[in-house]
């Protein structure tokens, strides 16, 4: 007796949010993955069933391989490099003694700028001709580039600055996890032999970090893979396609050829690329907790 | 004997300040090689820092630390030949029991290169000295009995067992000096008192030297072969338990000792040998010169309870404690005085009713005269 009505009160208490959840989250993805079924085109009267040929289309389809590719690599490099320069400067940070509030704030400060407005300063800092970035390889004596506008620059010139974007949230959730870290691991660590910096790091830091470098690794891959509002400023996509991400193929299907199922369908992939992310955190959270 | 063999110890004149707050004010402390060494005080009193100069984690700001006869000021930790156990434990989460205590072997005989992953394994001389390792911790974990948690991790022990494999940790270097920072204040009552025995007991075992950090006088007093009563940054006394409780050398090493707490009583010296305590005289043939006013310490168990008509210090029942195996009574005696404690026979409780009129008595012999600053006044020594 008792039961059933503690089951009827979770049900009811658990009510609210999970009718939200079902609005606003597992509906629309029901809703895109069926779109994604269809030939939708934004303002048609009507759709058609027509099953996977959206997704064979994309697959065959140059400009969303050549996007998946630009993504995957953009990922690729971000992700490692934001992480492991996150991790130097915490550490740096958290040795030295003074100054570690200017640090943190600068380090942060593109994570709080708009970004658009931010796209807008290194466009001027990448220009060709007056940019700074150019000037000051003139300067030493190297010649500049057009960044942007350079089929095998625009990707990694974006990876830079998505790298210059997280660098300072990862940095300060890597400041967090280093004070969390009990000061008696390291005595003992310091007693049982392993006092050199080398030593202490792989012996305590590192694996006392573990949870939250999982973390920032997975938040970042997934903030990675979000890469649009930049390359929708700055390049959409070009040249030829050499800066086209996902989100921006997605975009240019849904808004400008207005092929609504289409994208629904480059959409599923994203969000399979998303989920993928987030199964294995829980998995490694599952493991981690149950060891 | 050689050297390295001797687990002696020696603090010079150490000092210690944090930023502008000083913490040790010149230490001297000579510790035999398997003495079994308490140092106890209230927290905040230095104790911990003073340990961990020994062990080398703090820095002093003057003064020496020998170990063996060796001065080790510019050693580091590792090379002190000592081991730490620490109140948290410290053990590292990430590691099984096993990994665990083995880790100060690993770090000692293997080189940064064979400690490597995978590639340490393939080196013959690595998995022959990874295999005495092996045998180190095995009779470690037998001693302490926990082998069946060598595959467990630390966050699967109950404090119990985590106290047992910090131990183990220290131990599997064989050090001769082991350096306890309060290993047991994170355990329950009932826990401690039997981890207090196996500690002392595991002393005895290793013949090694303990220097044990603690704030509870009952750790202080049921293990050690001496206590060191350490208070605001100064040694008070160092001496055997029994000592310490039966004559202190000052009136803060006398109120910290003891449970319940000394008695403390105006007095003033009336006539040569003879003391006044709140209109009792007292015959104390070698107090201090005439007129001088001290402090009177009496421990309960000195304080004699006797019928009101009675001579000595007359006074009225507030409370009793009766726990059974004694019986503490509290008696006010004096307005302007707190209660004095004395210790009964339980079967004595109908003889002393809350309300109840009582005298009080004390042996001249069992008696502690402080001056006004704590000094303790040998009179009747």
């Amino acid at each position: 007796m008792a039961r059933r009505d503690d089951r009827r009160a979770a049900a009811t208490l658990a009510g609210p949010a999970s009718f939200l959840i079902l609005v606003f989250i597992l509906g629309p993805v029901i809703g895109v993955i069926l779109l994604s079924l269809t030939d939708y085109q934004l303002g048609a009267r009507g759709l058609r069933f027509i099953g996977a040929d959206n997704y064979a289309t994309l697959f065959a389809d140059r400009t969303f391989m050549t996007s998946l590719r630009n993504t995957l690599v953009y990922v690729g490099v971000v992700v490692p490099t934001s992480v492991a320069l996150a991790l130097g400067a915490a550490l740096l940070i958290e040795a030295g003694a003074g100054l570690r509030a200017f640090y943190r704030a600068a380090y942060f400060l593109p994570v709080m700028a708009t970004l658009i407005a931010m796209a807008i300063v290194w466009e001027f800092m990448l220009h060709p001709n007056f940019g700074l970035i150019n000037l000051l390889l003139r300067w030493f004596g190297f010649q500049g580039r057009d960044w942007l506008q350079d089929r095998s620059t625009v990707l990694m010139t974006f990876a830079v600055i998505g790298v210059w974007q997280s660098l300072g949230f990862n940095m300060v959730l890597f400041m967090a996890g280093l004070t969390a870290i009990p000061r008696e691991l390291y005595d003992a660590a310091a007693v049982d032999g392993a006092d050199d910096a080398w030593e202490r790091f792989w012996t305590v830091t590192w694996p006392m970090l573990a949870p939250i470098t999982l973390f920032v690794v997975v938040i970042s891959a997934i903030r990675s893979f979000q890469v649009f509002d930049i390359v929708q400023l700055l390049t959409h996509g070009g040249p030829n396609k050499a800066s086209e991400v996902l989100l921006h193929t997605m975009y240019t299907e849904a808004f400008t050829f207005f092929r609504t199922g289409y994208a629904a369908a480059i959409t599923v992939v994203f969000l399979g690329f998303v989920v993928a992310l987030a199964a294995i955190k829980v998995m490694f959270e599952r493991r981690t907790r149950s060891a | 004997m050689t050297v390295s063999a001797n687990g002696s110890l020696a603090l010079a004149g150490i000092t210690k300040s944090f930023g502008a707050v000083p913490v040790l004010h010149g230490v001297d402390l000579a510790i035999d090689d398997g003495e079994f060494v308490t140092i106890v005080g209230p927290s905040g009193c230095g104790k911990s820092t003073l340990l961990r100069i020994i062990a080398g984690l703090e820095q002093q700001d003057s003064g020496t630390v020998s170990i063996g006869g060796r001065t080790v000021d510019d050693e580091r930790p590792k090379d002190r030949d000592i081991a730490m156990v620490f109140q948290s434990y410290a053990l590292y989460p990430h590691l099984t029991v096993f990994d665990n205590m083995a880790l100060p072997l690993r770090m000692r005989r293997l080189s940064k290169f064979e400690r490597l992953p995978l590639v340490g394994r393939a080196l013959p001389d690595a998995v022959r000295r990874e295999r005495e390792l092996v045998a180190g911790v095995l009779e470690v974990a037998r001693t302490l009995k926990i082998e069946p948690l060598l595959r467990r991790k630390p966050g699967q022990l109950s404090g119990g067992q985590k106290q047992r494999v910090a131990l183990g940790r220290a131990m599997v270097r064989h050090p001769r000096v082991f350096l306890m920072d309060e290993p047991l204040s994170n355990l329950d009552a009932e826990l401690r008192v039997h981890m207090r025995a196996e500690i002392a007991q595991l002393h005895r075992r290793l013949a090694a030297t303990f220097v044990y950090v603690t704030h509870d006088q009952a750790e202080a007093m049921t293990m050690s072969d001496r206590v060191v009563v350490m208070m605001g940054g100064h040694i008070l006394q160092v001496d055997a338990p029994g000592r310490v409780y039966a004559d202190p050398a000052d009136l803060q090493v006398a109120c910290f000792v003891g449970s319940p707490r000394i008695n403390l009583l105006p007095g003033v010296v009336s006539a040569t040998g003879v003391v006044d305590i709140l209109g009792m005289a007292l015959a104390l043939p070698r107090a201090p010169a005439v007129g001088t006013r001290l402090q009177v310490g009496v421990r309960p168990p000195v304080v004699g309870v006797g019928p009101a008509s009675g001579a000595g210090l007359q006074g009225r029942v507030t409370h009793r404690e009766n726990l059974g195996s004694d019986l503490f009574v509290h008696v006010s005696v004096a307005d302007e005085v707190p209660s004095v404690v004395a210790r009964c026979d339980p079967d004595r409780l109908d003889s002393v009713p809350i309300g109840g009129a009582v005298s009080l008595s004390f042996a001249p012999d069992k008696v502690l005269l402080f001056d006004l600053d704590g000094k303790r006044q040998r009179g009747n020594a």
